[in-house]
């Protein structure tokens, strides 16, 4: 069939004649046809709609947003995995050359895009508007299309190495490697564009949580009395605002380079490619702290929780994150002195990136300082935190080191580098949403995980994670390169590599112990427990688990820091008495974030494979999304008395006491 | 989210929800602000890579970007005259203003497009030089915006003829007006730092 | 904020001829007036920051509402994030050894 019209190669379209990409091509196509045929045999898809898909309680969409990280997560380890397996011994060939590309530029993407950020703003979901005592975030639809956009271009993104061919110029994607001269297929489209995409949703996030945040606190809460992962979501949420859009220009600009000709990070015609490094890194750096921000926040609420103790210097707490946000706009240099810019250039960024170093030393003394005559609970959830402090300090000081414009004219391009940024980001992100996630998962399901097998997880993972990531930093002195798919056995990296290697093995174990506990814990863990099992200190607990659809009957009133303890102590504002039960007004569901989800998919599909004019016509399904959105005038609907009064009385008893017990 | 309404207030800003909506709005204008930096620091970064071809002074035409100029400046003027008579409560008056806005702003569309189509008949395209992608994707994002700001206006016009004034129609007004003061900031900054100094350079 | 009760809009009509005069007047120093580069560009550069303040102040009321100061820090903010990515970008890309 010749569909020369729109310049159609179907025969370039799948990805054919590689083993393991028919593998993953016939499973992908069980597993769809295995979900497909089970939802429909099941009689499921009016209560996916209904339920899930057209949602806009903050507490699905985040849930949501938790689903799709582990299963990011999963997608990003394997690919780890691959690579493991491929260095494990000199001269392998598990993976060429090429694929290796393909494969860590996936992993980086995934890990730190579709992994890390989405775990982070669905906890966030989940628990923000709790934590403020408010009944949903300001804009609950734009909240549903954020999270619509991220999902359409994490799929668009996954997909690309089964259908077209996918990305492999490194996470970063550097010019002119990346650009069309180079990189000629479409594989490097399928970057531009599925980020674009996501990040567009992300940059909404960012503006919602800043208004939810500062309009829709509870009476009685002021800015100081916030608990700590509020304050760290407010702060993420403006580095948001100021760190998306050179994003989103920048891969804008990506894009008009490889479809459209332009000369910004060409080689010829006057373009700069180490322009593209440039706004890639004013945004990158900033976008560590992104995910690192509120991962502190979850840190002092458990350590908080658990040392049952108020959180230590919370003025200097808020004071660090602030530095931290400020700091973060000026040092994005540090990832490019080997440009050679120049030596006041380079001091200048060593100086300021050594200095992130204080607030980040404050926060650290803060923490141990709550926890010191603390009387700690040692569940999983504090468990990871505990970890977290001497883990994290490795990559922090490691960090110092690399900050030395100097000296990393010999770590950079190293393995060291990969361990010090592993050792910030697993510790600072990846602990933190798995001591989040035991944490607050009784929150959001009403039964706990199970302790135990948390217990297994941690060790393994723990354990794994420093054999893994420990061997690399020394690897990367000997002079071992990052993204270098093998070396030679006279080198002598062999013993290291093989001992990183059985780590990532620990470490996967670790993993598969984790996704088992959700079994099982689905299956067998006591549904019967208290709606503030760890006899916790904020506001999220004072209400029910699973949370009702409108949070709160009455909404509470805070008196202190920690208002959940304080009514506690106090006996003050527990009850809810009949009189006090008003109607409540809720946003109503809406199909259009889905349906727009799909017109981005599609639109963004048509780009990728460079066929514009379906791309030019396919545009019209997301202005006509927005026109119909313009005269939506829906306000939403009321929740009637009878029903809150018969919500409230399955978990509490009217003017009873909250039983506090762990199961 | 509950129909809280203070009528003391403007009636723009008399719900909570709309209170909301225009704080959104100003972050998201936050946003915009780092979004035409950054493509300010591209263009300052570019400006001088012509790669042999045309140059600021052999493309620029100073007698249409004064009248580009003055009549996005009037327009941001009668866009603050619309608001003002929404505050009177004057509909009539509200909708003739922003009529008028938005014929200066395709006055200006107009222009803009036909600088556009003079550029490429002197042989200056995107794709020609560094300078001349850095100076298209500038110009002609903000020419987007100033489109984007049109087609959204007309829908609120419709909304306002259809409803009237009531709290969300003069919010939505009120947010558009925001928009479109704010494209006139951003096109202060190309005429400046764009026009002006590509003449004297 | 208040609901207006004047009948004439003053403060824009103001605002409209003082942005009018700005205008020209950096248009006549830069094409007109034979200075040197440098502080053409220091005097339209001032006179674009004042124009664009006031934009932000008499028609966009920046200040006004329950949530005005939030208003300043967050433009406050970004304009930060701005300058340093314009005069950042700028100035690591063209200095030093990148220069030649
Ligand atoms: C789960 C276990 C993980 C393993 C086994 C693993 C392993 C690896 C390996 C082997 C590389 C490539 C080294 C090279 O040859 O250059 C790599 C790169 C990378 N990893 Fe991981 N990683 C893991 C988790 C993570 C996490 C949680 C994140 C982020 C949140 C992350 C972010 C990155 C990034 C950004 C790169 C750089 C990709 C690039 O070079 O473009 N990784 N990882
Ligand atoms: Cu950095």
């Amino acid at each position: 069939m010749e569909v020369t019209i729109v310049g159609i190669k179907w025969d370039e379209i799948l990805i054919t004649g590689d083993p393991i990409i028919l593998g993953s091509q016939i499973a992908i196509l069980l597993t769809s046809l295995g979900i497909i045929g089970g939802l429909t045999y099941l009689k499921k898809w009016k209560w996916l709609w209904r339920e899930w898909i057209t949602t806009v309680d903050h507490k699905r969409i985040g849930i949501m947003y938790i689903v799709a990280a582990v299963l990011m997560f999963f997608r990003g380890g394997m690919d780890g995995l691959m690579m493991k397996a491929q260095t494990a011994r000199p001269e392998m060939s598990i993976l060429d050359s090429q694929h290796y590309n393909e494969v860590f530029t996936a992993h980086g993407v995934i890990m730190i895009l579709f992994m890390a950020m989405p775990f982070l703003i669905g906890l966030m979901n989940v628990v923000i508007p709790l934590q403020i005592g408010a009944r949903d975030v300001a804009f609950p639809q734009l909240n549903a299309l954020s999270f619509w956009l991220f999902f359409s271009g994490a799929m668009l993104f996954n997909i690309a190495f089964v259908v077209g061919g996918a990305p492999d110029a490194g996470w970063t994607s550097y010019f002119p490697l990346a650009g069309k001269e180079f990189s000629p297929g479409i594989g490097n489209n399928y970057y531009a564009i599925s980020l674009q995409i996501a990040g567009l949703g992300t940059l909404m996030t960012g503006i919602n949580f800043i208004v939810t945040i500062l309009k829709m606190r509870t009476k009685g809460m002021t800015l100081m009395r916030m608990p700590m992962f509020t304050w760290t979501t407010l702060i993420t949420s403006v580095i948001i605002v100021a760190a998306f859009p050179i994003f989103t220009v920048a891969l804008a600009l990506m894009t008009f380079d490889r479809l459209y000709g332009t000369h910004f990070f060409t080689v010829a015609a006057g373009g700069s490619d180490m322009l593209w490094a440039n706004l890639f890194w004013l945004w990158g750096h900033p976008e560590v702290y992104i995910v690192i921000l509120p991962a502190f926040g979850m840190f002092s609420e458990i350590i908080s929780t658990f040392s049952r103790k108020q959180l230590y210097g919370y003025k200097s707490m808020v004071v660090s994150i602030v530095a931290i946000a400020v700091l973060s706009m000026l040092v994005w240099v540090h990832h490019f002195y080997t440009m050679g810019s120049g030596a006041l250039v380079n001091s200048f960024f060593s100086i300021t990136t050594m200095m992130i170093a204080v607030p980040t030393g404050v926060k650290m003394f803060n923490w141990l300082f709550t926890m010191r005559k603390g009387r700690i609970k040692m569940t999983t959830a504090m468990l990871w935190s505990l970890a977290f402090v001497p883990n994290f300090v490795i990559g922090g000081v490691t960090g110092v080191m690399l900050a030395m414009g100097a000296a990393d004219y010999q770590y950079h391009n190293t393995l060291f580098l990969v361990a010090h940024f592993h050792y910030v980001l697993i510790p600072g992100v990846v602990f933190a949403v798995f001591a989040g996630l035991y944490y607050w998962w009784p929150k959001m399901f009403g039964f706990m995980l199970n302790e135990k097998l948390g217990k297994w997880h941690f060790w393994l993972f723990v354990i794994g994670f420093n054999v893994t990531f420990m061997p690399m930093f020394f690897l990367g002195l000997n002079g071992a390169v990052r993204r270098a798919y093998t070396y030679s056995a006279e080198s002598g990296f062999a013993p290291l590599f093989m001992l990183s290697a059985v780590g990532s093995v620990i470490l996967a174990a670790g993993f598969a112990v984790f996704c088992y506990n959700i079994y099982w814990s689905i299956r067998y863990a006591d549904r019967n427990i208290s709606s503030d099992p760890w006899d916790a200190r904020t506001l999220e607990w004072a209400t029910s688990s699973p949370v009702q659809h409108y949070n709160f009957a009455k909404l509470p009133e805070v008196k202190s820091l920690d208002a959940f303890w304080y009514m506690k102590k106090n006996n003050e504002g527990i009850t809810l008495k009949d009189e006090e039960i008003e109607e409540i007004h809720m946003p109503s569901n809406s199909g259009l974030p889905f349906l727009m989800c799909v017109a981005f998919g599609i639109v963004g599909f048509f780009l990728i494979f460079e066929w514009h004019l379906l791309a030019a016509v396919s545009t019209v399904l997301i202005i006509a999304g927005l026109i119909y959105r313009s005269f939506d005038y829906n306000d939403g609907y009321h929740i009637h008395k009878d029903e809150i009064r018969k919500t409230e009385s399955t978990w509490k008893k009217m003017e009873g006491k909250v039983n506090n017990h762990v199961s | 989210m509950s129909a809280n309404v203070n009528t003391s207030l403007p009636l723009e800003y008399q719900t909570e929800q709309s209170r909301m909506n225009i704080l959104g709005f100003w972050i998201f204008l936050g946003a915009e602000i780092v979004l035409f930096a950054t493509l300010f620091s591209v263009y300052g970064v570019l400006y001088k890579n012509y790669a042999g071809g045309p140059t600021h002074q052999d493309i620029f035409m100073m007698k249409e970007v004064m009248i580009q100029t003055v009549l996005l400046l009037t327009s941001s003027f009668t866009m603050g005259v619309a608001i003002w008579e929404m505050r009177r409560n004057n509909k009539k008056g509200l909708i003739g203003w922003f009529i008028l806005t938005l014929l200066l702003g395709a006055g200006f569309l107009f222009m803009e497009i036909n600088e556009f189509i003079h550029y490429i008949h002197e042989g200056a395209t995107m794709q020609t030089s560094a300078f001349l992608s850095s100076l298209f994707v500038l110009l002609g994002t903000h020419g987007a915006h100033v489109t984007f700001g049109i087609f959204w206006a007309t829908m609120v016009i419709i909304q306002i003829a259809k409803r009237g004034l009531t709290p969300v129609t003069a919010r939505k007004t009120f947010i558009i007006g925001l928009y479109w003061h704010f494209l006139d900031v951003v096109w202060i900054f190309i005429f400046t730092f764009v026009y002006l100094k590509g003449m004297v350079l | 904020m208040e609901k207006s009760t004047e009948r004439f809009p003053l403060t824009h009509v103001f605002g409209f001829v003082l942005s009018l005069v700005l205008t020209f007047v950096a248009a006549w120093v830069a094409l007109e007036m034979n200075l040197s580069f440098t502080i053409v560009m220091w005097i339209i550069g001032t006179l674009a920051v004042i124009q664009a303040g006031l934009q932000l102040f008499m028609f966009m009321h920046m200040t006004e509402g329950e949530d005005g100061k939030v208003n300043i820090i967050n433009i406050a903010f970004m304009v930060f994030c701005a300058v340093v990515i314009v005069v950042g970008s700028i100035w690591v890309l063209t200095s030093g050894h990148a220069a030649h």
